[in-house]
């Protein structure tokens, strides 16, 4: 017989009980539509992270003061801030293989330039800060060492702030005040774009570290603290012996002893990097046991009403038979109902789980990522699963003796 | 020629062994019509299965023509009851989901025959039974006597060289009885080859050959050489 006339009879057997047919496939719909959603939804968040850390700049190492007392709190109290220019500075003299060490403070401000209003973040920083995090001018220049020791109120300002505050003009030479107190315009970064986090990374103004830490960010950063210090590694080669050696520069100059935590977290994208793929790794596997469990459970619901539907139609098995169906026709159609019940519910569930992971992605502001693989192996998976649960009914099926079958009532 | 010799066929029931079939043989010609008749129980259908490829005997042999069906397997006698039997059954036995149409088809879907040239055989075969104007209908729109037709219908798509009925007017009144009996002479009278179980004296008697069972064994043989 032909394999199209086959299908025909899967096909007509199928559709002569919808409802029922709906619903067993239903597990596999559900099971095969969660593993499309979260696995589109982890991997967006990967890539979210990804990108974020990437957006950081390449072999950087982040020092920052230990987790434990970086809360909000502790930061606005200015006391527990650990970490210093002086830090800085020695790291970048005693630590070798660093390209670039920088210091920095930060805070939001209100700009105001010309009559126009916008809030962003504002950075005090050294002219390093530019090789650290990756960033270049795009106008102007960048204020340099002396301009900063001085104490000059200079700034350069990310995209977002120069339209926001000049629009189309030549932001250049212009004054904006930073809170209360007036910047000068020398330069515009080349814009960089969202960054992973979702934050516009060309919202911000960078300006010299003494005079952001004076006049913008004073009551909240004693001294000379730092909230964060950005070292760049010469190479990735020397990513985890300057961060190693920077450790043990800082553990000295804050009089740790051995055996006693840090007081700062240096960390690097190395190790933030993998610290998420083992998160992702966890995931996974979560992610493959629900899927196995949910295709399990559709695949005995599969089972199920194929038996039933085995029972029910003995007459027709027989007939069938009498007719001249062989053996394998039987098993050859009762196998493909099982596996168009399963597959049915595959398409279905991947349309569905990918119609969650955009409604998702859309309400979340999260970046849409559903992995090429989710259409192959969520039907290939269904299909096996029609086929593996299918597989005992059909075989019953075509074991059937014709004389006793046609005897059924 | 049909040929069978020393059919036994015995089923174990528990310690007892019954023997439907006690050993028959029996050979008739291309274009015979038997009328096979005898009490409940006698093996009428036993022998009828296995006639029809539906069953194989404990014992003894079955020479179709020149082949031995006796020895065919699973395979080999789904294609002999495909391409060589054409079967009526005492209960139709059509499809519910399929129309008049679809059932007549169904023989001719496993000898691979293309859509449309089974259509138009089907259509073909159900106007030979007198149903040219109810082939979308399903079996539970028809009455018994044309649901039968259709099942003649069916048995004669893949155009057989045996056509075997058991107890075909069984379920039917006795006016649509006549009716069937009547388009089983016509089909023989054509040369198909016909053999059917009965319990009607009336409708055996207008049978050529009468082969009376008891027991599991053939106890007379009338009208042979008629
Ligand atoms: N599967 C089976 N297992 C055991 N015994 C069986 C089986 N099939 C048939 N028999 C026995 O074989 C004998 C012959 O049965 P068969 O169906 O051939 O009778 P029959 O002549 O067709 O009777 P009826 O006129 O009632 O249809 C009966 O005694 C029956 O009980
Ligand atoms: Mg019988």
């Amino acid at each position: 017989m032909k394999s199209k006339d086959l299908i025909r009879f899967a096909a007509s057997a199928i559709a002569a009980h919808p409802m029922r047919s709906a619903l067993t496939s239903l597990g596999v719909v559900i099971g095969v539509a969660a593993v499309v959603m979260m696995t589109s939804i982890g991997l967006g968040a990967q890539q979210r992270v990804m990108s974020a850390i990437s957006g950081l700049g390449s072999n950087l190492i982040i020092v920052s003061p230990a987790a434990s007392r970086s809360g909000f709190a502790a930061q606005a109290a200015g006391s527990d801030i650990s970490i210093t220019g002086a830090d800085a500075e020695a790291i970048a003299k005693q630590v070798e293989g660093v390209a670039a060490v920088a210091p920095t403070v930060r805070g939001q401000a209100q700009l105001a330039a010309e009559g126009t209003n916008w809030n962003s973040r504002i950075e005090g920083v050294t002219p390093d800060y530019l090789v650290a995090r990756d960033l270049t001018i795009g106008q102007g220049r960048m204020f340099d060492d002396r301009e900063a020791r001085q104490g000059r109120t200079v700034a350069v300002i990310g995209t977002t702030v120069a339209r926001e505050l000049f629009g189309e003009a030549d932001p250049l030479g212009k004054r904006i005040r930073v809170g209360s107190s007036p910047f000068q315009v020398v330069g515009v970064l080349t814009s960089k774009g969202q960054s992973g986090f979702g934050q516009d990374q060309d919202d911000i103004v960078l300006g010299p570290l003494p005079a952001v830490r004076s006049r913008v960010v004073g009551r909240r950063v004693k001294g000379d603290t730092v909230q964060t210090i950005y070292i760049k590694a010469a190479s990735e080669d020397d990513l985890s012996r300057v961060q190693e050696d920077a450790t043990t520069l800082l553990r000295e100059r804050h009089r740790i002893r051995e055996g006693e935590d840090d007081d700062f977290q240096a960390q690097n994208m190395a190790s933030i990097l993998q610290a998420s793929q083992a998160a992702t790794a966890t995931f996974t596997i979560l992610l493959a046991a629900v899927a196995a469990v949910s295709l399990v459970v559709g695949g005995v619901g599969i089972m199920n009403i194929m038996l039933v539907a085995v029972t029910e139609r003995t007459r027709e098995i027989g007939l069938r038979m009498a007719v001249g169906a062989k053996r394998s026709d039987i098993l050859i159609q009762f196998a493909l109902e099982s596996v168009a019940l399963s597959l049915a519910g595959g398409i279905l569930g991947l349309l569905i789980g990918i119609g969650g992971a955009l409604l998702i992605a859309k309400l979340g502001s999260w970046p849409m990522a559903i992995p090429s693989w989710a259409a192959p192996l969520s039907l290939g998976f269904s299909m096996a699963v029609g086929l593996v649960f299918g597989a005992y009914p059909s075989w019953q099926a075509s074991r059937l003796d014709p004389i006793e079958a046609l005897r059924r009532e | 020629m049909i040929a069978f010799r020393d059919l036994k066929k015995t089923y174990q029931m528990g310690d007892e062994t019954v023997a439907a079939l006690a050993g028959v043989s029996l050979s008739f010609p291309r274009g015979s019509y038997l009328a096979i008749t005898g009490p409940s129980g006698s093996g009428k259908s036993t022998l009828m299965n296995i006639l029809g490829g539906l069953d194989r005997p404990t014992s003894g042999q079955y020479l179709f023509e020149d082949e031995d069906v006796s020895h065919l397997d699973d395979d080999g006698l789904a294609h002999f009851r495909n391409q060589r039997i054409g079967f009526v059954f005492q209960s139709f036995q059509l499809l519910p989901r399929y129309s008049a149409l679809q059932n007549v088809e169904l023989p001719m879907v496993y000898a691979g025959i293309e859509v449309k040239e089974r259509r138009e055989r089907a259509a073909e075969m159900l106007a030979k039974v007198g149903l040219a104007d109810r082939r979308h209908h399903r079996p539970t729109q028809m009455s018994g006597g044309q649901q039968q037709r259709v099942a003649i219908a069916r048995s004669l798509a893949n155009n057989p060289d045996l056509l075997l009925a058991d107890e075909p007017t069984g379920a039917l009144d006795s006016s649509t009885g006549k009716d069937v009996m009547a388009l089983f002479e016509q089909l023989n009278s054509e040369g198909l080859t016909v053999i059917l179980v009965t319990h009607d004296a009336n409708v055996a008697a207008r049978a050529r050959r009468r082969v009376g069972f008891r027991d599991g064994l053939i106890v007379s043989d009338e009208g042979a050489k008629s």
